[in-house]
């Protein structure tokens, strides 16, 4: 256990300190006890920068179930590093911004736990090299956002919200769960480095491609890919910091993560790239399309993360490609992977960015709606400045950052429909079709953001509350990240030697990946394709009442959503209406269940297995005999005809004599004793509850009734006959009794053989035999004597019930 | 004769089968009680009927009838006394409460889903 398993386990840690804190620091923002945690680990997974790019990966492992290979190995490389330094940096920075956003009014205690319990998941995702510890942060990364989006639980919006989010990501989860597994079973192995360096012969497993097909689920259900995507616009009802953190900056990235993780071991598979990357395009283009619609602030940026996720996914597809060529030409392929990492961070600042802002809007106004603001240039300055930068770095434009990863998509989009590979060449076209059409409405809806909260006209009678400037606390943390917006848009290759190469190598699994993002780099398609988005793009904005109209027009059936609400209400109804064609509550129902399966099991079994009857032992028929069978045989049949009470507990008396009476011939003298007894006994009691009970009432039996209920039990009678025959026939060994034959006299000094067995070899039996009548005796007698108040208790319910009615 | 047997066990499983599915708790108790009979004289059967003396020790004689199965029923015949009997008394006080032993009528009181 090294300092790298404290630093992963720390915010959790800490979140159990959380409780006492905030019960006896009332007086300070609970926020401010939380930052030093990010803060920190930000600055202690900086000291490793040194030995990422110099190309070292760390690797510590601490033993917590090595019996089944389940050890907490953490591995940090390249990809691992970036990760860890969004969560960490992110973190902090949404803390600070957290501190402004909530007030102290709020269950702050909940909400920092929560916050601490996802970062610590986060992290635990991301440095993870074991499939099953992986796994564990990951449902605990659904765990913890669950709790977060329903953090305000007296807003039925946040439960459907929460309910949704866990039942999808918890769906993939599950997913991802069978595809480790059977990944685990092909490598034989739980550790990701050891798959990842036998992935040659992962290849040929059988379990291969469904291994593939369930971590694909898994990763795109997390990271809000087509057509799971739709748990992210309703994840909004978050409070805004949660928003900006898990749903924009790193719990959506962890599906991204998982694809760049197992590249690797599945790039050779061209299933693998054409799913990414389609479902990457779609993604990209139905996001992008469906936020221009938007009418909310935080829903435009809900389903613009969907389209950014879309491209960066994507991009790790074509990035896969690389592992197809060698030398100069994977160089080209591999140039998506440096511009997919440098999306990610690109997308993470300006992103958490604007979610903030959205969030501070919505504190000044009391409203989110796109109809009810605008105008708030001159009322919000500073906002409105940072709002541009990060708009228009996610819309694509110079010299923000978005346009230098923007270019890159673009440059390898277009690229890769010239590779002679899985027939990219021919209907890959639609790859770039797809990536263009896609940045048009990105933006789109990106200008539009900004237009319509701080342009056009000042409509102050609609707003809630009166706009004003937001507090310095609020504004800090987007300042920072506007900061970086533009450093890194003006200065990529800060970025490139020491985190995008490096995770870009991790990715591919070479050493030769090269980061390098310019301004302009000549008339290429890809500035063309630029130019041809500003100008439709502007072209859009302009005429933009008169086509959205139409986007709204859609029909609701084929809305993901309604199909998603349609099986959360169709699947109980089914279920339950499924569960009462059997669960009636009546007795007899079961019964005829529970028998009929008897038979048709019976039935099944002796139609595939052979057997045989012989009858070699069987002694004669004595004419006694054959005058009881014919008695016991009369007696019960009369017992189903019979009319009164009276005469069928007499008949039942003359079928318990008659077995004694074969107790008798059968050479059993203590059973035919006992047998007497008994009989005589229970026929006494029947006769003493008869005479409190009603006559025989058949309740109008209906003929199918009777005909269904003979034929099952003929039928069970047949079982047993049947049955009876074919063990008899087949005695495969002698019967231990021989051992009690010789030895009853001289080891247990006793005669009578079945007493001897009764209390001396087998006298456990009987000990228990007696407790059971002693526990039916004390039954009936509480069943006689606690009347008065059982009635009492009976009436009370009744009387609860009533109102309910 | 044991084949004999087999077809009374048979016909008695069948009837108290038949008995059980009926509506009325009476008949329901009466065919338990039949059930039981039904499969004591099945337990005997199996351990053969009849080719030896009754199992009482004796110097003179090495040839007895089976007695585990004697010893099995012993115990099978007190125990199912003992749940007839708390069954008796159950529908008894059942009736008493309820004021019917038809089953179909006694459905669970609380009604969850309207």
């Amino acid at each position: 256990m090294g300092i790298i398993h404290i630093a992963v386990l720390l915010p959790l840690l800490f979140a159990l300190i959380i409780p006492i804190l905030y019960r006896f620091y009332k007086r300070i923002h609970l926020g401010w006890f939380v930052l030093p945690v990010p803060v920190i680990l930000f600055i202690y997974f900086l000291t490793y920068i040194q030995n990422i790019m110099s190309g070292q990966s760390i690797e510590k492992t601490a033993k917590w179930m090595p019996q089944i290979g389940m050890n907490f190995a953490v591995h940090l490389d390249g990809l691992s590093f970036l990760f860890t330094l969004l969560i960490t940096g992110i973190g902090a920075l949404v803390v600070l911004y957290s501190i402004g956003y909530l007030s102290q009014k709020e269950q702050l205690g909940n909400f920092y736990c929560y916050l601490l319990l996802f970062m610590g998941a986060m992290l635990g995702v991301v440095l993870s090299d074991n499939l099953m510890v992986l796994y564990l942060f990951w449902e605990l990364t659904s765990f913890s956002s669950f709790l977060l989006i329903s953090y305000w639980r007296e807003k039925k919006a946040s439960l459907y919200g929460a309910q949704k989010s866990m039942l999808i990501t918890v769906f993939g989860g599950l997913c991802l769960l069978g595809g480790f597994i059977l990944l685990a079973l092909a490598g034989k192995t739980l550790s990701v480095s050891e798959l990842i360096a036998n992935a040659d012969k992962i290849h040929n497993s059988p379990t291969f491609i469904m291994a593939m097909v369930l971590v694909i689920i898994g990763a795109m259900s997390k990271s809000a890919q087509f057509p799971f995507y739709i748990w992210l616009p309703d994840a909004m009802e978050a409070p805004t910091p949660v928003s900006a953190y898990l749903h924009s900056a790193t719990m959506v990235k962890a599906g991204i993560y998982l694809i760049a993780r197992v590249t690797p071991i599945f790039a050779i598979s061209q299933g693998f790239i054409w799913a990414v990357t389609a479902f990457g395009l779609v993604t990209l283009f139905w996001g992008s399309l469906n936020a221009t619609k938007q009418q909310d602030l935080k829903g435009i940026l809900a389903f613009s993360t969907v389209s950014q996720l879309g491209m960066i996914m994507s991009m790790l597809g074509i990035g896969a490609v690389s592992y197809h060529f060698q030398g100069d030409e994977s160089q080209l392929y591999l140039a998506a992977y440096t511009a997919a990492i440098f999306h990610l961070i690109n997308h993470a600042t300006f992103k958490g960015a604007l979610f903030m802002i959205t969030g501070a809007v919505d504190h000044a106004c009391g409203t989110r709606d796109i109809t009810k603001l605008g105008g708030l240039v001159t009322i919000m300055p500073i906002s409105f400045t940072l709002s541009i930068i990060t708009a228009l770095s996610m819309a694509g434009v110079p010299p923000f950052n978005g346009f230098l990863s923007k270019e890159s998509f673009l440059e390898s989009m277009i690229h890769v429909t010239q590779a002679p590979l899985f027939s990219l060449n021919t209907i890959g076209l639609l790859i770039p079709i797809a990536a263009i059409l896609g940045s048009v409405f990105t933006f789109v809806y990106s200008i539009r953001f900004v237009g319509s909260i701080f342009l056009g006209s000042y409509k102050p009678d609609k707003l809630p509350n009166t706009p004003h400037e937001e507090s310095w606390l609020m504004l800090l943390s987007p300042t920072i990240l506007s900061i970086l917006v533009i450093g890194f848009g003006l200065f990529p290759n800060i970025l490139s030697k020491p985190i995008i190469e490096p995770a870009a190598n991790a990715i591919s699994h070479s050493d030769k990946a090269h980061a390098e993002f310019h301004l302009f780099h000549g008339f290429t398609p890809a500035f063309f394709s630029t130019l041809f988005i500003y100008v439709l793009g502007i072209l859009l904005i302009l005429t933009f009442h008169r086509w959205v109209g139409k986007l709204h027009k859609h029909p609701e059936r084929f809305m993901l959503n309604n199909w998603y609400d349609q099986i959360g209400r169709y699947t109980p109804f089914y279920s339950t209406k499924l569960t009462r064609t059997y669960m009636t509550g009546f007795i007899r129902n079961n019964l005829v269940i529970i028998f009929s399966m008897l038979i048709l099991i019976t039935a099944v079994t002796l139609i595939f297995v052979d057997f045989s009857l012989d009858f070699e032992k069987v002694s004669s028929v004595r004419t006694f005999e054959a005058i009881t069978v014919v008695m016991i045989t009369i007696a019960s049949i009369m017992i189903v005809f019979a009319r009164s009470r009276l005469f069928s507990i007499i008949m039942l008396s003359a079928v318990g004599y008659s077995v004694a009476i074969f107790f008798i011939f059968f050479n059993a003298p203590d059973l035919a004793l006992t047998q007497f007894v008994v009989e005589t006994i229970s026929t006494a009691l029947f006769l003493l509850c008869f005479y409190h009970l009603p006559n025989l009432s058949r309740y109008n039996e209906d003929r199918s009734f009777k005909v269904v209920n003979a034929l099952i039990s003929i039928g069970v009678g047949a079982v047993v006959t049947i049955l009876g025959l074919i063990a008899y026939g087949n005695k495969h060994f002698p019967s231990i009794a021989e051992f009690y034959q010789k030895h009853v006299y001289d080891l247990a000094e006793g005669k009578n053989m079945v007493n001897v067995i009764l209390v001396d070899f087998r006298g456990t039996d009987t000990l228990f035999e007696s407790s059971v009548l002693g526990i039916a005796g004390l039954g009936i007698y509480t069943l006689i004597r606690l009347r008065a108040k059982h009635k009492n208790g009976y009436e009370r319910i009744e009387r609860n019930e009533q109102p309910e009615e | 004769m044991e084949i004999l047997m087999i077809f009374v066990c048979g016909i008695l499983t069948s009837i108290s089968v038949y008995l059980i599915l009926s509506k009325s708790l009476i008949r329901i108790v009466i065919g338990t009680t039949l059930l039981s009979h039904a499969a004591n004289l099945f337990l005997i059967t199996m351990g053969s009927l009849r080719d030896g003396a009754v199992p009482i020790y004796d110097k003179h004689t090495s040839d007895y009838v089976d007695p585990i199965p004697q010893a099995l029923i012993l115990t099978a015949i007190v125990i199912s006394f003992a749940v007839t009997a708390f069954f008796l008394v159950l529908a008894f006080r059942s009736y008493k409460e309820l004021g019917t032993d038809n089953v179909e009528k006694m459905k669970g009181v609380p009604q969850d889903d309207d």
